[in-house]
């Protein structure tokens, strides 16, 4: 019997390189030995898209894509089609896990600069799948046929009407197919959904995990292991991923799975944040829902949109928060790649980052309100300040340099304060400016007067 | 250090978990499975439905609904049944020893009362529906005892149901169970209580 | 097809309630509502039919799954919860017709399938409860509501509850603005504790008083006994929206303890590999 297996593998691997990929991607891949908790999100991540698609295949076997019987379509796979109901909210809780799980995988990446050299592209091509990601559920959310579905749908390609010199008109007729979301767009954003992006994840996801072997996985410690290689030629802080990282993987997914569970069976609309409450009404084109908010994994950047008074830098304001994740491999060039060398006032810099983003995301699911909005405002200057203050600590700058990097950044922020100035608000944004002036004092003459930014020395072999 | 405990020990571990997973797989499969049963929609639609043949004439047939499905519903005159038992050595089955009907339509006239043949009018070659021919009539013209003919690859069935000799389709006409809640009222598509 | 038009009446109406209905930021009652509760549901199903679906149907709800579900036998459902021409795996559709509620009703009467997700039960509950009379020739059936200003619905369970009274308790003069803080319910209806803005000279200042909404025609029913039976009703569109929940709590726990079981395992087979890490 033994033979005769092994007798198939040698035929099979004379027509296809089936064990060599076994080799090079699993039992010989060699990735570090010192992976931590936050080393789980890659494959978690993988298991929310084989996830997804499994459940969204067999929902398409019941739902109906028109204007017409979308919503009912919903409410028979959760009453009339045997488990239907278990399928749908494999799919909803699948969505939210599936931005949960990337949005840790890439804190990940920030934490030990995972992005900077030689893995700039891994990182464009993750970023590349975040935004399919964003469009993917985008497209999906209207395919219910709710109200949120609808208004949702409506108010963002709106935003594309705010393209200047005329476009911006024929280009939301354009995405629509109708003057207004209508059955034409219901359909094409379901091919889009269930076709188009799914593919152009799939091969996406590939080109990722192949520029990851091809490079070798990063660490906690942000060591390069394939530069202590042994007499073989065997990193010697690497251990092959199969079975260590598989067998470790088992386990991070019977956890996840616990917790993907706990919310399907006992909160599946995860109190109307994953399946917003007002999603249970048909959509109406002529009845606008009090509130409209995007799903919680949008709502950093709406709250960024809302928060500028003007449409369209609102919209340029919006694209470029997402967009500017692209180019952090060229504005972080410091070469220590790992937080836990580059001194206390960095991990400052990231904890600040990670607080102004979960409350700009709170923000955006609240209604706007006249303090709200400001300090949406003011986070939005702190969110686009980090990058900035990532590119600042690159390396060692001169005091002059800080403070003319100070002296731009006060006037430019000085100038936005004026153009969007109302008498009415004049103490709420003088107070609100207190986080700005003292975001830059703690990190810019903090780095300047303090030894908080000193890096340790990085080791040479992983801890 | 790996001893022979050790190697036992991971051995067990691998196994079980290979084990529960492989449960845990299934387990998931199941809702996926499952979903592709009748919904209760679809099971809604194919309850059994109710005829009524109080105003049926001799000899005429009458074309019900069920699952889909066209259902015919015959009169028989009592010469028809006379005339029963001479086809019965040009029939492949005239017996009705297949199953193809239940076990209260496994006689003579494969039904509950003589004069009512009930019918799925599907042929059983491959799924056409034949056409009700009588005695005599085209396009079989003489010697064409009545009965049923598929136009799409020629079967012939007699008045009961029962298929002749010599044609593509292999077994009789299906009776659905079925069940007289009245003398007028036949349930098609349930018959509590027998088999 | 029928569904079609359920669902542009559910479109075309269901959504200026959601949208308008807010009721002015009153916070609801708390149903308590409890879906375990066969009995409560088996009345609640009755105070349906019998009350409620002359205008609003529930069309992704079929009589044969009700029966199922809430421990009816279907013959008992087909005497008493169905109009003769139903079938027993009929969905609970009405003979209304959409754009004859509209003339008649101003919005047609939304199908209620699922109004309990889209609305939430402690808001459906105190709806029901806050009906009063309203002499405002505005209002087509001299009522308003509480939750719902200007509802256009008529108060369709008077004969159970009675008709209610909007008592307001004395105040001083020059009320520039007021709102209900918090509502309960008491022996004869429902206490509402509103804060009141006075003008005092110049300035403003906020007081309390308690105004109510009290029983003034009696109904069949106490107070308690109807807040029972409209509890009944509720935990019925409760279980109506979404009868999945009767079993996925039950499913959870076995799946969960599999898990974990799994989950036991797998940490013990990478340990295990894992000692052979330095």
């Amino acid at each position: 019997m033994k033979s005769m297996l092994i007798g198939l593998l040698d035929w099979t691997d004379a027509r296809f390189p089936l064990s060599k990929l076994w080799n090079e991607h699993l039992a010989k891949y060699y990735a570090p030995k010192n992976f931590n908790f936050w080393y789980f999100f890659g494959s978690l991540a993988l298991l929310m898209l084989v996830l997804q698609i499994a459940t969204g295949i067999w929902l398409t076997m019941f739902y109906k894509p028109s204007a017409a019987e979308a919503f009912a379509s919903v409410e028979y796979i959760m009453r009339e089609v045997p488990m239907g109901w278990l399928i749908r909210y494999m799919h909803s809780t699948g969505a939210s896990f599936f931005f949960l799980v990337v949005y840790l995988h890439m804190f990940r990446g920030l934490m030990y600069g995972s992005y900077k050299n030689p893995r700039e592209l891994l990182w464009v091509f993750g970023m590349i799948i975040y935004l399919l990601m964003m469009m993917e559920g985008f497209f999906g959310y209207l395919l219910p046929w709710g109200q949120m579905s609808y208004w949702g749908a409506q108010v963002i390609i709106s935003l594309f009407g705010a393209l200047p010199f005329g476009l911006g008109e024929p280009l939301t007729l354009w995405i629509r197919g109708d003057y207004v979301v209508a059955d034409a767009t219901l359909n094409r954003f379901f091919a889009l959904h269930v076709a188009a992006v799914p593919l152009a994840l799939l091969a996406l996801v590939a080109a990722h995990v192949m520029a990851l072997h091809e490079v070798g996985s990063n660490n906690p410690d942000g060591i390069e292991i394939k530069k202590n290689k042994d007499a073989n030629g065997i990193p010697q802080d690497g251990i092959p991923f199969h079975p260590y990282y598989t067998v470790k993987d088992i386990w991070g997914v019977a956890v996840c799975l616990i917790l993907f569970a706990a919310v399907l069976f006992f909160a599946p609309t995860f109190f109307g944040y994953f399946i917003e409450q007002p999603n249970f009404v048909p959509a109406n084109p002529l009845k606008t829902p009090e509130h409209i908010a995007p799903v919680w994994y949008f709502t950093p950047y709406y709250a960024i949109l809302r928060a500028i008074p003007d449409k369209l830098t609102g919209v340029i304001a919006m694209f470029a928060s997402v967009l500017v994740f692209f180019i952090l491999p060229w504005l972080d060039r410091n070469p220590i790649k790992s937080i836990r060398y580059r001194g206390p006032l960095f991990k400052f810099l990231l904890g600040t980052f990670v607080v102004t983003f979960i409350v700009l995301g709170y923000l955006g699911t609240q209604a706007p309100t006249a303090g709200g909005s400001e300090l949406g405002f003011r986070l939005g200057e702190l969110y686009f300040s980090f990058f900035l203050i990532m590119w600042l600590y690159s390396k060692q700058r001169t005091h002059s340099f800080n403070y003319t990097v100070l002296g731009i950044v006060a006037v430019l922020f000085l100038f936005f304060d004026a153009i969007r100035y109302d008498p009415e608000k004049t103490s709420l944004m003088i107070v609100s400016s207190i986080l700005v002036i003292g975001y830059y004092v703690v990190f810019v003459l903090g780095s300047m007067y303090t030894k908080l930014n000193e890096p340790k020395v990085v080791p040479e072999r992983v801890t | 250090m790996s001893t022979d405990a050790d190697a036992g020990r991971r051995r067990f571990l691998t196994a079980s978990v290979a084990v529960v997973g492989g449960v845990a797989t299934v387990g998931v499969a199941v809702p996926f499975v499952a979903a592709w049963q009748p919904s209760e929609r679809a099971r809604a639609f194919g309850a059994p439905v109710e005829v009524d043949i109080s105003k049926i004439e001799p000899g005429q047939m009458l074309t019900a609904q069920w699952r889909g499905k066209p259902i015919w519903i015959v009169s028989r005159t009592p010469e028809i049944l006379k005339e029963l038992p001479s086809v019965d050595d040009r029939l492949r089955d005239p017996q009705s020893t297949q199953d193809q009907q239940p076990s209260y339509a496994k006689n003579e006239y494969r039904s509950i009362k003589p004069e009512i043949l009930v019918l799925i009018g599907i042929c059983t070659h491959l799924g056409c529906s034949p056409s009700y021919v009588k005695q005599g009539a085209e396009p079989l013209g003489a010697g064409w005892q009545g009965g049923f003919f598929c136009p799409c690859h020629g079967s012939k069935f007699d008045y009961a149901g029962r298929v002749y000799e010599g044609v593509p389709a292999p077994t009789n006409l299906v009776v659905p169970p079925h069940e007289y809640l009245s003398d007028t009222q036949i349930l098609i598509g349930a018959d509590e209580g027998s088999a | 097809m029928k569904m079609n038009r359920t669902i542009a009446a559910i479109a075309f109406v269901l959504v200026p309630l959601v949208s308008q209905g807010a009721g002015g930021g009153v916070p609801p009652l708390h149903a308590k509502t409890d879906f375990t509760n066969q009995k409560s549901l088996q009345n609640g199903a009755r105070v349906f039919v019998n009350y409620c679906m002359g205008c609003h149907s529930m069309a992704f709800m079929r009589y044969s799954r009700m029966a199922d579900d809430i421990g009816l036998e279907h013959d008992l459902v087909k005497e008493n919860l169905m109009f003769n021409t139903d079938k027993i795996g009929d969905s609970m559709t009405i003979a209304m017709r959409a754009d004859d509620a509209s003339g008649w009703f101003g919005v047609a009467p939304p199908d209620l399938s699922v109004i309990a997700r889209a609305r939430g039960v402690d808001w459906l509950y105190t709806y029901l409860l806050t009906f009063y009379a309203d002499s405002n020739p505005a209002r087509p059936f001299g009522v308003n509501n509480l939750m719902f200003p200007d509802v256009g619905m008529p108060h369709v369970l008077w004969p159970l509850q009675g008709v209610q009274s909007y008592v307001k308790a004395e105040r001083p003069a020059g009320v520039i603005a007021q709102h209900i803080e918090k509502i309960d319910p008491y022996d004869k209806g429902v206490r509402l504790h509103t804060a009141i803005t006075v003008k005092d000279g110049d300035a403003t200042h906020t007081t309390h008083v308690t105004d109510s909404l009290e029983v003034t025609i009696p109904g069949s029913m106490q107070p308690g006994e109807f807040r029972k039976s409209v509890r009944d009703l509720v935990n019925f569109l409760d279980y109506a929206g979404e009868p999945a929940k009767l079993v996925r709590f039950e499913m959870g726990y076995w799946v969960i303890i599999f898990l974990a079981v799994f989950a036991l395992l797998a940490r013990a087979l990478y340990k295990d590999y894992w000692r052979d890490v330095h």
